[in-house]
C-alpha cells in the first residue's frame, strides 16, 4: 500500500509554532496549523487534533462543547483537504483530522458490504478491493478524499445519470455530535442521515461508514470516445446516448469561442468483463484486476501565479483536443486514467502559484442548456484561463436537503484567482443560475454570497432544524459555515487571553512538518 | 470570512469619520460586507460616515469613540469590540492627521501631536488588534500609509516621518504575522484630493478616496502586501528615493 492520506502540500498545512505553555497533563495532542482547501484561497490557523482514533475524534466534539477543549470557536472534521473552499477549515478552532481513522472494520465479500473508517481514502479502497472484484460506487475525479469526506459533501461522479451519489450506497453511519455517538441509518433517522450527507460536517464528526461497493471483473473499462465540434452536438450526443453508458462525461474547452463555442471530447464507459480484454490480459486474471496507483510527476514548487494564463492554457487545450482521437469505440483504459487522469500529478493545485484558483460547479435543469452556453460564452469572453471544464449529466436529485444533484446539466471550470473583477463576473454567473433554478456545489464553493446560496438551497431551513436536534448549541462549525450564515461565533471566542488549551501547550515539540 | 477573492464579511475602522475609509467602506458593502464598526472622533463627520455606510447597504452599522492618542484605552476598546462582535474579517487603520507643517516643525506639542496620532497611537492600537486576529486565526489588517512615508520632504517631513514609522511597523508585523493565518496589506496613495488637502494644490498623479477604495479592493482580490495608488508611483517611488539630497530638498510641496 502506498502512503495513506497525506496532505497534499506544505502549504496546505505549515505549522504555526504554538505559544510557549506549560505541558497539558491529559488531552490530545494539538497543533496550531495554517489551513487551505485545494484552491489554496483563504487560509486560516485552527488548532488541528490528530484522530488516531474514532473514540479521539469522539472525545474531541465533547470536550468542546463542554469548553474543556478550543477557545470557543467550535470543531470541524477534516480529511484530505480536497475540498476546494473552506468546508475543512475552522478559524482560530478545533479541527479534528480524521485521516487516521482508516481501518476496515468489516467485509462482506459475498456482498460487497465493506464497514470502515470514515478516514479511509477512496484510494485505499480500490487498492484493497478492486482486486478481490469490487470497485466504489461512486468515485469522483480523485481517489483521494475520504470517506467521511464524500459523505459530508455527498459527492458524485461520472455514474450519476444511473447511480445517484455517494450517500445513496452508505447503508449506515456513525456520527460523533455534541449530544453523543450515534449510528445513523437512512431508515432509522433518515432526517440525519440526509443532513449529514451534504451537511458538511456541520451535523458531526463522521467516524465510520458502511457502504455497499459494486461488483467489477477487471480493473479496466471499455471506453467509446469521440470529438464534438460545439456545444449543441456534445449535449445532443449527451441526451440522446449517456443511458447506454455506465460512465460519462464531456470535456469542454473554455478557450474556443465562436462557432467551436462548447467543442468537447466526450468519453464515456462500461466496467469491462474480463472476456472483453486483449487476449494477454485475459490470460492473467490477477493482472485484469490489479490496482496500482502510480504518482508520475510531483509539482515541486510553487511557480508564480500567472504561469497559467490564457496562452499558456489555449495552448494545452487545443493540444489536448487535437490529441483525442475523432472517434473510438470500447478501448479498454484502466481505471485510475479514466476516472483520476489527475492523480497522476501530485500537488498539480500548486500550478496555480501562491494566489490559488477556485472551481465554479453549477447544476441547471435538463431545460436549461441555454445557462450552460452562456457560462461558457461569457468566461471565454473576459479570456479567464480556464483549463478544461467539465460537463455531464445528472440523474434524479438525492434526499439530502444541501445535496448538490438535481436532474440537469453540471459544469465544472477552474479559473486562477487574482482577475480583476472575477468575483463580480462570478456573481453575475450567480444570478443566471439562480434565475434557471440551479444551484452551486459547497464541496466546491470559496466565493458564493449569502443570498445567492439562501435561494439556491430552499430546505435549508429543514437542515437547519435537524442540525440544531443534534447540536443545539452550534459547537461544530467552519469557515464556510461561518461565510455561508450556517452557523457563527458568540461573542468573547478566540479570546487570547483564555487559559491555554491542552492544545497550544505542547509548544516545545519541534514545529510539525509532514508527518505522514 | 473572507471569500476566495479576498472580500470581508465584517469591518472595523479605526479612524471610521476619514474619508478614504468611508470610500472604503461603500466599495466592500458593494460586495459581501454585511458588518461595519467604525471606531473614530465622535462628531458630524462620524454620524456622515454611519449614514453612509448604512445606505451602501451593509445590514449592521455602529459607530464607537476612539482616539488614536488615547493610548491606554486601545486593549481595552479592542478586546471589548472583538468580544461583542466575535471577531472581523477585516481592520482598516485609516485615522491620521496632516498637521501644519510651517507651524508645527517649530512646535513640539504640534509636532508630537501628528506623530502620535499618525504613528504612536495606531501603532499601539494596531498590536492590539494583531492578537486578536491571531487568535481568530485569520484576518486582514488593511493600513493607509502615505507615498510621503516612501521617503519625508523638506516641505512635510512631520507628516511623512508619521507616516513612514507607520509604514515600516505595518511591514514588520506583517512579517510577525506570517504563518498565522492574518496577512497585512500597506496602502500608499499620493496625494489624495479630498478634505484633509482642501485649498492645496493637487501634486501630479493625484488620487481620490474613490479610487483608493477600489485599489484596496482590487488588493484585496489578488492578496497583494503594498499597494500605490494610482499604480504608477510604486515606479516614480522607486526613482525619487534615489534622487540626489540637493535636489531632493528642494522639491515642492
Amino acid at each position: 500500500m502506498t502512503t495513506p492520506a497525506t496532505p497534499a502540500t506544505p502549504e496546505q498545512r505549515a505549522t504555526v509554532p504554538a505559544a510557549p505553555s506549560s505541558p497539558a497533563p491529559s488531552g490530545p495532542v494539538v497543533v496550531r496549523t495554517l489551513l487551505t482547501g485545494w484552491g489554496r484561497t483563504a487560509p486560516s490557523a485552527a488548532d488541528v487534533v490528530e484522530a488516531v482514533h474514532p473514540d479521539v475524534a469522539a472525545a474531541a466534539v465533547a470536550d468542546v462543547a463542554a469548553g474543556r477543549l478550543g477557545s470557543g470557536r467550535g470543531i470541524i472534521a477534516r480529511g484530505m483537504g480536497r475540498s476546494y473552499g473552506d468546508a475543512a477549515q475552522n478559524a482560530g478552532g478545533v479541527v479534528v483530522d480524521g485521516t487516521w481513522m482508516d481501518s476496515v472494520t468489516a467485509v462482506d465479500l459475498e456482498t460487497g458490504h465493506v464497514t470502515v473508517g470514515a478516514g479511509t481514502s477512496l484510494e485505499s479502497l480500490m487498492e484493497r478491493f478492486v482486486p478481490q472484484g469490487w470497485f466504489v460506487p461512486v468515485t469522483p475525479g480523485t481517489r483521494q478524499v475520504t470517506v467521511g469526506g464524500a459523505i459530508a459533501a455527498d459527492i458524485h461522479g461520472k455514474n450519476h445519470h444511473r447511480d445517484g451519489s455517494f450517500a445513496c450506497h452508505v447503508t449506515s453511519l456513525t456520527l460523533a455530535t455534541p449530544s453523543g455517538t450515534r449510528r445513523v441509518d437512512p431508515e432509522g433517522d433518515p432526517e440525519l442521515f440526509w443532513a449529514t450527507a451534504g451537511g458538511m460536517g456541520l451535523t458531526g464528526v463522521v467516524t465510520e461508514a458502511t457502504l455497499a461497493m459494486i461488483p467489477v471483473e477487471t480493473s479496466y473499462l471499455l471506453v467509446d470516445t469521440e470529438r464534438a465540434r460545439d456545444l449543441d452536438d456534445v449535449m445532443e450526443r449527451m441526451v440522446t446516448g449517456d443511458d447506454g453508458y455506465h460512465y460519462s462525461v464531456a470535456w469542454i474547452d473554455c478557450q474556443a469561442t465562436g462557432a467551436r463555442l462548447g467543442r468537447s471530447v466526450l468519453t464515456r464507459g462500461d466496467h469491462a468483463r474480463l472476456a472483453d480484454l486483449p487476449t494477454k490480459l485475459r490470460a492473467d486474471p490477477r493482472r485484469a484486476r490489479a490496482f496500482v496507483p502510480r504518482t508520475l510527476a510531483t509539482v515541486p514548487v510553487t511557480p508564480p501565479s500567472g504561469l497559467l494564463n490564457p496562452l499558456t492554457v489555449g495552448a494545452f487545450n487545443e493540444l489536448w483536443f487535437r490529441k483525442a482521437p475523432r472517434r473510438e469505440v470500447g478501448r479498454p483504459h484502466h481505471m485510475t486514467g479514466f476516472f483520476h487522469p489527475l492523480d497522476g500529478v501530485a500537488a498539480w493545485n500548486r500550478l496555480y502559484g501562491s494566489r490559488g484558483f477556485l472551481q465554479y460547479q453549477f447544476v441547471v435543469g435538463d431545460d436549461q442548456g441555454e445557462v450552460v452556453r452562456r457560462v461558457i460564452g461569457r468566461l471565454a469572453k473576459v479570456r479567464l484561463a480556464s483549463f478544461l471544464a467539465v460537463l455531464k449529466r445528472f440523474g434524479p436529485g438525492d434526499p439530502g436537503p444541501l445535496s448538490f444533484p438535481m436532474p440537469g446539466w453540471t459544469l465544472a471550470l477552474d479559473l486562477p484567482v487574482g482577475h480583476p473583477g472575477l468575483g463580480r463576473l462570478l456573481d453575475e454567473l450567480d444570478d443566471e443560475v439562480v434565475a434557471a433554478g440551479g444551484r452551486i456545489y459547497l464541496a466546491k464553493d470559496s466565493r458564493v454570497s449569502r443570498d445567492h446560496f439562501e435561494a439556491m438551497y430552499p430546505r435549508l431551513a429543514e437542515w437547519k432544524a435537524t442540525r440544531a436536534r443534534v447540536d443545539p448549541d452550534g459547537v461544530l462549525r467552519s469557515d464556510l459555515g461561518r461565510r455561508l450564515g450556517l452557523c457563527e461565533d458568540g461573542p468573547g471566542s478566540a479570546a487570547p487571553t483564555h487559559a491555554p488549551t491542552p492544545a497550544a501547550s505542547r509548544a516545545a515539540d519541534p514545529p510539525r512538518e509532514q508527518t505522514r | 470570512m473572507i471569500d476566495a477573492v479576498g472580500q470581508p464579511q465584517s469591518l472595523l475602522v479605526l479612524g471610521g469619520a476619514s474619508e478614504i475609509a468611508q470610500a472604503v467602506v461603500a466599495s466592500v458593502a458593494g460586495r459581501r460586507c454585511r458588518t461595519v464598526v467604525l471606531a473614530g472622533r465622535e462628531g458630524p463627520r462620524l454620524t456622515e460616515a454611519v449614514e453612509r455606510a448604512r445606505s451602501a447597504g451593509v445590514d449592521q452599522v455602529e459607530a464607537v469613540r476612539f482616539e488614536a492618542t488615547d493610548i491606554e484605552g486601545h486593549g481595552e476598546l479592542v478586546r471589548s469590540l472583538f468580544d461583542r462582535f466575535g471577531g472581523f474579517d477585516m481592520v482598516l487603520v485609516a485615522a491620521g492627521v496632516l498637521g501644519d507643517q510651517q507651524a508645527d516643525e517649530h512646535d513640539p506639542v504640534g509636532t508630537a501631536r501628528v506623530i502620535t496620532t499618525n504613528f504612536t497611537g495606531l501603532a499601539a492600537a494596531m498590536v492590539a488588534v494583531a492578537d486578536r486576529l491571531r487568535a481568530q486565526g485569520y484576518g486582514r489588517l488593511v493600513v493607509l500609509s502615505s507615498v510621503a512615508g516612501d521617503r519625508a520632504r523638506r516641505a512635510n517631513f512631520v507628516y511623512g516621518s508619521s507616516k513612514a514609522g507607520l509604514d515600516a511597523f505595518s511591514q514588520g508585523l506583517g512579517d510577525a504575522l506570517a504563518g498565522t493565518g492574518v496577512s497585512v496589506m500597506v496602502v500608499r496613495p499620493g496625494f489624495v484630493k479630498g478634505r484633509m488637502t482642501e485649498g492645496m494644490d493637487p501634486a501630479p498623479f493625484a488620487t481620490t478616496p474613490e479610487a483608493v477604495a477600489e485599489s484596496v479592493v482590487r488588493g484585496l482580490e489578488r492578496d497583494a502586501q503594498v499597494v500605490y495608488v494610482p499604480g504608477v508611483l510604486r515606479w516614480v517611488f522607486a526613482v525619487m528615493r534615489h534622487v540626489p539630497r540637493t535636489l531632493w530638498r528642494r522639491m515642492p510641496a
